[in-house]
């Protein structure tokens, strides 16, 4: 293990710790009140778990010298790539989709690893795209270098997780140095994949009915109220019915008597929102806010371009994953399957985020060497 | 430039979060309201129907109604087929249902199957996870006697029609119960209590959390009768299983003792929801189970209305007293043969107005009749109460008919022909009474022209008195005339009770012409029909029993009076045991049994044995005269 000379432990971020801190606290206070009453009694409990042994393994993390780990990136892109074939030969099937494999008596998502993987695949490849300008030639190869395993997580299917990789590009290329005439293409691109996918016609060829479902559900949730609409609209009563000052702890309606799906993880926010109110939103999203504009700073401060492009990577993922997950808890994205940083309960995705902030950390802690 | 995008997209989020909790909210919270509360109707038991005595006539049962929630059309379609299957309804039923309630507001749940089987309770209690939208409501239903025991009168209870329900003012909904008809109808308001609200917070698999506090129903008001539960037995079994009706009253009030039609529907068939195909047999039945024969059968009442004839006789003096006829059989009147009903059997010979009602001679009335004229005929059956309703409450009852000349002229158009007067005169042509008509009439004059609205609810106020006050001397000769029909050897002569004075007239109606008959030879279907209307005492009489009984092709004291007679003994026997002190308000509860034997209201054999061998043996013989 190589060390970082003279980095010691008050180098690391200590506001960027304290506001993951008041995150998680949220994160299990709201899996307490959920789930307290039911028979998934003691789940926050579990989620406590996988926090200490993400802050573990978050310190283990940044103790390895990133370079190192860039180092290695295709041999774990390569490594990554296996296991999402291995998952769909053999893996487990839960709620419908392949995604898990079974690690020391868990079942761990792949798709969270792969997502880091990505991040660091990426850092590398835009690290060593030497001009000040991002050619189409080299845009072309981390789209293919995305595009890989963005197709294997499809087929799982995990739409959310897959949709998480684009981002990842986007920002990597754009601080690659895209040229506006590929980002105007793209755009027109990724605007016309959009609009396809809600398109009936040409979504049916496309899409799976679950997730056709879906775009159908968010478009109209009231003419279905208790299939796929339901979720959307139950989350957006819950919301709603919380109104400035919230419910208070333990006293959501839709949260105790379990008319929010899963709420415990995807829909933690609309949970949140109820019982806490808008209030409690601001401050939540307030701290979302802190964590990622800390990620950027910490981006800024980097080393090297490596070091930039692994820390707005994390930052471009975690953004992501917020704007998502929150803008469907109201109702103004489909249902799509991501989790919410830090507060929903599971374990592969805890892990994820403590991983991806083990290399923040990293970056950070290196910044003064040479 | 990242952090301005960081900035930017927390600040959308929080405008999205504005709109739904600050901009929307109330919206929000009642729907969370609406999703957690679910409301469930506590229906009120309706109020029971007791004898005079207290005794309990109509009462209800506890029995359980299927709901349906609809709060969620699309949770409803996706659950229809295991609805159907489940609960045994045809899904066009169901479908049906669902579009006659299309119009109510959602939140409001319909009963999709009125009367639950155990069957259907475990179906509903072990599928209440993937089948939301079913609830179980307790209700009270109905519980009439057995075997149609005074159901005409008593009525029945039915899902309420879509005019009852519009004319309600909101306060009845599709599948609640209300009176159809009798007793049930004319009191619903009173005897409908006000429902309740359950409301209990369920979880999002419909299981039930927790109880908020409900509204509780008010129950009906219980309503008090003056069927005498006693009288009431006597007289359905003494009927029997003949076509006809029985009306009691007590004149000196308007109480109604007894009433009774026959045939009659058991209503219990009816107090859940009754088929189509039921219901239409029921119309459709040549025997007319349906109609309330008390108020709605509207016949010629025969030689009963001699004694309209004989009372405008006494009190006009139009036409002497002292008038007597010669009776050979028949007579010829404006150049037609008019027949006695002795013809060709014998002949009243000269008879006297006494002896004239005693016998019951034709050709006495229609001499009377031709004399005294149609004006004055119809002047005093209307003023004696026929030709209009009495007033009874009780929904549909029909007024019968007094013709006159203004009547002819006004629905015919035409002239009166001074021969359809002959034809009047003996109750029969264009005259037509109910037997409640007939029992206030008799019952009225026999209390000097003093007619009490009839009626059925014991605390019933604004009783009206109606008054054609005759004269002393009239109403003493007109009821010396009906007493010697039972204890003169009249056409009443076997129907004699002991120490009572018993009086009465007979009646045998032709359901159509002698002159049609002889055409048609004797067919059932148009044998007599035959009345006696009967009271005790003599004067100012404590009950008034009038009796039909249809096509049974005997003559009225024969057929009709002992069931007069059975009635009036009975209500005597009572009033004695009454005085000494015997009598006891003896709780008879009926048994609904499994059905399978004939109730014992409809078997034909009296209940009460003759009373000697003076007057049993011969009852039936001697009372084969008019």
């Amino acid at each position: 293990m190589k060390d970082a000379p003279g980095a010691t432990t008050r180098d690391y971020d200590w506001w960027l710790l304290a506001i993951l801190a008041a995150i998680c606290t949220l994160g299990v206070i709201e899996i307490y009140s959920a789930t307290h009453g039911s028979t998934l009694a003691g789940m926050h409990l579990k989620q406590l778990r996988w926090l200490g042994i993400g802050i573990v393994v978050m310190f283990i993390v940044s103790r390895i010298d990133y370079h190192l780990i860039l180092g290695q990136a295709p041999i774990l892109y390569l490594i990554g790539i296996a296991a999402l074939i291995a998952v769909l030969l053999v893996g487990h099937t839960r709620f419908g989709a392949k995604r898990w494999i079974p690690v020391l008596g868990e079942f761990l998502q792949v798709s969270e690893l792969v997502k880091l993987i990505i991040i660091i695949a990426l850092a590398r490849f835009f690290a060593e795209v030497g001009s000040e300008e991002l050619s189409l030639r080299d845009l072309i190869k981390a789209g293919l270098l995305v595009g890989l395993p963005l197709v294997l997580i499809l087929k799982q299917p995990d739409l959310g997780t897959a949709l998480v990789l684009v981002p990842l590009l986007v920002v990597g290329a754009f601080l690659a140095g895209l040229q506006w005439q590929h980002a105007a293409v793209f755009s027109l691109a990724g605007i016309l994949l959009v609009g396809a996918v809600f398109y009936p016609p040409v979504s049916r060829h496309i899409l799976k009915p679950y997730q056709r479902e879906r775009i159908t559900s968010f478009l109209h949730p009231e003419e279905d109220a208790k299939g796929a609409g339901y979720q959307l609209l139950q989350s957006k009563i819950a919301v709603g019915s919380g109104g400035f000052w919230g419910k208070g702890f333990g006293n959501g309606t839709q949260n105790q008597l379990g008319y929010i799906p899963v709420r415990y993880s995807d829909f933690i926010m609309s949970a949140w929102a109820e019982e806490q109110g808008f209030k409690g939103v601001l401050f939540a999203l307030g701290l979302y806010m802190a964590l990622l504009l800390r990620l950027v700073q910490n981006a800024q401060r980097a080393k090297d371009r490596a070091g930039m492009f692994l820390v707005m990577g994390v930052a471009a993922a975690l953004g992501f994953h917020v704007l998502v997950n929150v803008a469907m808890v109201i109702g103004a994205m489909p249902v799509t399957g991501i989790p919410l940083p830090l507060m929903s309960y599971g374990g592969s995705a805890t892990l994820f985020v403590f991983l991806a902030i083990g290399l923040v950390m990293n970056v950070r802690l290196r910044r003064f060497v040479n | 430039m990242a952090s301005y995008v960081i900035v930017g997209m927390v600040g959308v989020l929080l405008l999205g979060f504005w709109k739904l909790q600050v901009i929307d909210s109330d919206k929000y919270a009642q729907w969370a309201e609406r999703n957690r509360v679910r409301s469930i109707p506590i229906i009120a038991p309706r109020g029971r129907m007791l004898d005079r005595d207290g005794r309990v006539l109509v009462d209800n049962r506890p029995s359980f109604s299927v709901l349906l929630l609809r709060d969620d059309p699309a949770l409803v379609e996706k659950n229809l087929p295991a609805i159907s299957e489940g609960l045994n309804i045809p899904m066009a039923d169901l479908r049906e249902q669902l579009s006659n309630t299309r119009a109510l507001p959602k939140f409001q749940p319909i009963v999709v199957k009125p009367e639950a089987t155990q069957a259907d309770i475990d179906y509903i209690e072990s599928h209440r996870a993937d089948i939301p939208v079913l609830e179980m409501l307790s209700v009270s239903r109905r519980r009439y006697p057995p075997g149609g025991f005074m159901s005409h009168t008593s009525g029945y209870v039915g899902e309420v029609s879509e005019q009852q329900i519009e004319a309600s003012n909101g306060k009845l909904r599709p599948g609640d119960f209300g009176g159809k008809t009798g007793l049930e109808r004319q009191y619903n308001d009173m005897l409908m209590g006000t429902d309740g609200m359950r409301r209990v917070i369920v979880n999002s698999v419909g299981r039930e959390v927790d109880r908020l506090p409900s509204q509780e129903a008010i129950p009906g008001k219980e309503i008090r009768l003056t069927i005498d539960y006693d009288l009431q037995q006597v007289a359905e079994q003494s009927l029997g299983a003949r076509e006809g009706a029985v009306v009691a009253l007590d004149p000196r009030t308007g109480e109604v003792l007894a009433m009774v039609s026959h045939p009659a529907p058991d209503p219990n068939d009816f107090a859940v929801r009754v088929s189509k195909e039921e219901w239409k047999r029921l119309n459709d039945d040549e025997q007319k189970p349906l109609l309330d024969r008390t108020i709605q059968a509207q016949l010629a009442p025969g030689s009963v209305f001699k004694i309209v004839m004989a009372t405008a006789m006494y009190e006009t003096k139009v036409v002497p007293e002292n008038m007597t006829v010669f009776c050979p059989g028949y007579g010829t009147f404006y150049g037609r043969q008019f027949k006695c009903w002795v013809f060709g059997k014998s002949s009243h010979g000269t008879v006297d107005v006494h002896r004239a009602v005693n016998q019951s001679c034709d050709i006495f009335f229609y001499t009377l009749g031709m004399r005294m004229g149609i004006d004055i005929i119809s002047k005093y059956a209307s003023g004696l109460g026929l030709g209009h309703r009495t007033g009874i409450d009780l929904p549909s009852e029909e007024p019968g008919l007094v013709p006159s000349e203004e009547w002819v002229q006004r629905v015919f158009h035409r002239r009166w022909y001074p021969g359809e007067t002959i034809s009047v005169a003996v109750g029969q042509g264009a005259v037509t009474t109910t037997p409640l008509q007939l029992a206030r009439l008799i019952g009225g004059i026999a209390s000097g022209g003093v007619f009490m609205q009839p009626h059925l609810w014991k605390d019933a106020q604004n009783i009206t008195e109606e008054k054609f006050p005759l004269k002393d001397s009239t109403t003493e000769k007109i009821t010396d005339d009906m007493y010697g029909v039972v204890n003169g050897g009249g056409t009443g002569a076997g129907l004699k009770l002991q120490g009572i004075e018993f009086s009465g007239k007979s009646g045998t109606a032709q359901v159509i012409g002698y002159a049609a008959r002889d055409r048609v030879a004797k067919q059932k279907r148009f044998l007599d029909n035959a009345w006696f209307v009967g009271y005790a005492p003599k004067r100012d009489p404590e009950i008034v029993v009038s009796v039909l009984v249809q096509e049974s092709g005997k003559h009225g004291g024969e057929a009709a009076g002992p069931v007069v007679r059975d009635i009036i003994k009975t209500y005597y026997d009572k009033k004695a045991k009454k005085t000494s002190g015997q009598y006891t308000v003896e709780y008879k509860r009926y048994d609904l049994g499994d059905g399978s034997a004939p109730p014992a209201a409809i078997q034909p054999q009296p209940v009460l044995k003759p009373e000697g061998p003076s007057t049993a043996a011969p009852a039936r013989a001697a009372a084969a005269q008019h």
